[in-house]
């Protein structure tokens, strides 16, 4: 035990000393939080609208009092005739125009149905279609205040019903990505670069010349990287509910259990690398390749799995990340408790003791 | 007997590393395996410290097999590999205590062992081993060796660029742990130091050319041995290759170490040919050999 400790004191020296992957494991994960968190999003905030409101009645007016009370819009300028809506669009700054066609107010009430016209810069389509979406919805309510208590019907309205991230938050999708990500990279790869460091350095020649057992070898790398991992986690779950205001509904510690669970898998597969690579360039290259791609594209962190074509569906099934990212949403986004996850946990619970015990029948008691 | 080999033999690919070794080492001996760079040295240490396995042959240390009791073999040996192999970024002690810890003892255990030895790096204990100068990494390398009190102890050039005074200091501390009972394999590719162990092995491309004590090695040297001077070096040892009756010339010193194909042959013979080929203020008088000269002989 002492002989463990004293192993584990070296590690911990490692790391605290060697500065640069110091800052990758701790500045990573807060730099890739906020980058995915704040640049890469699907949302729309204060986007620049135009209105062109050939009726000028209350209708309209409350239409658009509503539009450019929410956050995703402000209102910037009115115009006049149907002409000026290219030129508005070609100075760049204004990504939709809406358009009210005329005597509004008196259409709805007389035929029961009016039109608005959303005019929306395509060039970038996402967000044209994030835009229109939004300027849909708030249209939609404000039809469903004015049938309040009415019972002439004055529309027919699509119910759009968004279960979980209601206001579409596309943050609340990227944080369990994101988290699963820098703790397979982070893990995996730190562990296996400080294992194929030991063979470059020759002191591994030592180790080996030393009633060390593998196993011993082996525990004592991952438990330092462990302990960091769970302070990462903590730091990516604790930015993501005071930053960006994120609900973990279900129970932390459960969350916590979790992520433990696949931290250790993500170790385990290190291990495993720095067993077949002789250098800590070629870890680092299969951790990158051979881990941060699978985990992006095929866990279903950016694209559904769903709609992959089914070859891919099936190898995704192998991929831990893929399993661990339906754990955390589960958790996070749901909160529902461990009996809605138990079989993911299991399947990753497999999968990590198949990596530890291939990494340890692998590991070379001898030089190759 | 602490180690013995037994027409070991490893191949690396297209290349023989090491053919149809055999020697013993006794307990208590400074065994010293002498050769160039590439003549499979370090191949030989990583067999017995149970690194490598053997293509044939067979080994022991301190008793065990190399193969199948290695676990035992780990145990009981300290290797310092020839590259310098601590964690540069502990410092001297944490490196100490490293070791002294994942061998189950401590640095107050066995500091009698290194107390020699580390009171001369002590006063750089908190400074990092990477930074340490040569002489004292290889010092710092030779006490994490010892700090587990190892009952044979394997060296693979422990003073390859290590400046002349520390390689005399390492010398003299290696004759200390002799007394101490400690079997001692060193490899170097410096002869000099050849004479200061009890036996040694001559080894070159793989091949064992002659084991004994350095007494005895210098003693087979059967030739009559020159040393040759003049005021130009270079041209001399031209002109000595190109005498007809030369057996082997080469620089020695601020001499060329040169001996006949005759058994007996006339000095000044020699004189008047180096004199005709333009060199002045010759000398030439017969000399001892020394162990390098019996390496070269046997290289030849």
């Amino acid at each position: 035990m002492k002989l463990f400790i004293g192993f584990i004191k070296k590690e911990f020296y490692h790391i605290l000393r060697d500065r640069r992957s110091l800052f990758i494991l701790f500045g990573m994960p807060i730099v890739q939080i906020l980058l995915f968190g704040f640049a890469i999003t699907n949302e729309i905030n204060n986007v620049n609208i135009a209105i062109l409101d050939h009726s000028k009645d209350v209708t309209t007016q409350n239409i658009i009092n509503k539009i450019s009370a929410s956050k995703y819009f402000s209102v910037n300028q009115f115009i006049e005739k149907e002409q000026d809506i290219e030129s508005v669009f070609k100075k760049g700054k204004t990504k939709a125009v809406i358009s009210f066609q005329n005597d509004f107010n008196q259409n709805l009430v007389k035929n029961g149905h009016a039109t608005i016209q959303i005019i929306t810069d395509a060039t970038d389509p996402n967000t044209a279609n994030t835009i229109s979406n939004y300027v849909n919805a708030i249209i939609q309510s404000h039809v469903k205040e004015l049938n309040k208590g009415i019972n002439i019907e004055y529309q027919i309205i699509p119910e759009t019903h968004m279960v979980y991230n209601p206001e579409l938050k596309s943050v609340f999708m990227f944080v369990p990505g994101i988290m699963t990500v820098i703790l397979m990279l982070v893990s995996a790869m730190m562990t296996s670069i400080s294992i194929t460091r030991e063979k470059e350095l020759g002191t591994m020649e030592v180790i080996l010349v030393s009633p060390l057992k593998p196993i011993q070898v082996i525990a004592g790398k991952v438990i330092p990287y462990i302990a960091l991992s769970v302070i990462n986690a903590t730091v990516i779950i604790i930015l993501s509910i005071f930053i960006f205001e994120m609900p973990v509904q279900g129970s932390l510690i459960l969350l916590g259990f979790e992520s433990i669970l696949f931290i250790i898998t993500a170790l385990a597969l290190g291990i495993l690398i720095s067993t077949v690579s002789a250098t800590q360039q070629t870890a680092m290259m299969i951790s990158l390749m051979g881990l941060m791609l699978p985990v992006i594209i095929l866990s279903g962190f950016i694209f559904p799995i769903s709609s992959m074509p089914v070859p891919l569906q099936i190898i995704s099934n192998i991929i831990p990340a893929k399993w661990f990212i339906i754990i955390i949403k589960a958790i996070m986004l749901k909160g529902v408790g461990f009996s809605f996850i138990w079989k993911e946990t299991l399947i990753l619970l497999v999968m990590t003791l198949f990596f530890i015990g291939l990494s340890i029948k692998k590991y070379k008691i001898r030089l190759d | 007997m602490s180690i013995s080999v037994n027409h070991i033999s490893k191949s690396y690919k297209s290349i023989q590393a090491l053919q149809d070794i055999s020697f013993n080492v006794n307990e208590g001996e400074l065994f010293g395996l002498i050769g160039p760079d590439g003549a499979g040295k370090t191949t030989l240490f990583r067999i017995l410290t149970t690194l490598l396995i053997a293509d044939t042959g067979q080994a022991s240390v301190a008793g065990y097999d190399v193969i199948k009791d290695y676990k035992a073999i780990r145990n009981c040996v300290g290797y310092m590999p020839g590259k310098f192999s601590l964690y540069q970024d502990l410092t001297v002690e944490e490196n100490l205590e490293f070791f002294a810890t994942i061998f189950k003892t401590t640095i107050e255990a066995n500091y009698h062992l290194i107390k020699d030895i580390y009171v001369q790096i002590e006063p750089f204990k908190n400074r990092r081993a990477g930074k340490l100068s040569g002489g004292m990494k290889q010092k710092l390398a030779l006490c994490c060796a010892l700090i587990h009190k190892p009952k044979v102890l394997f060296l693979d050039e422990p003073t390859t660029g290590v400046d002349p005074v520390s390689r005399k200091e390492f010398w003299d501390m290696l004759k200390r742990l002799q007394q101490k009972g400690i079997t001692i394999l060193v490899s170097t590719p410096y002869m000099d130091e050849a004479a200061l162990c009890d036996r040694v092995a001559f080894i070159q491309n793989g091949e064992l050319l002659e084991i004994g004590t350095p007494k005895n090695i210098v003693k087979e040297y059967s030739k009559k041995l020159y040393n040759v001077k003049s005021d130009n070096m270079y041209q001399l040892i031209d002109s000595l290759n190109t005498f007809k009756y030369t057996y082997s010339a080469y620089p020695f010193g601020e001499f060329v170490h040169y001996t006949d194909t005759r058994d007996e042959f006339d000095i000044k013979e020699l004189h008047s040919y180096l004199k005709d080929k333009g060199l002045h203020n010759i000398t030439i008088e017969i000399t001892n050999p020394t162990i390098e000269d019996t390496f070269m002989a046997l290289a030849k």
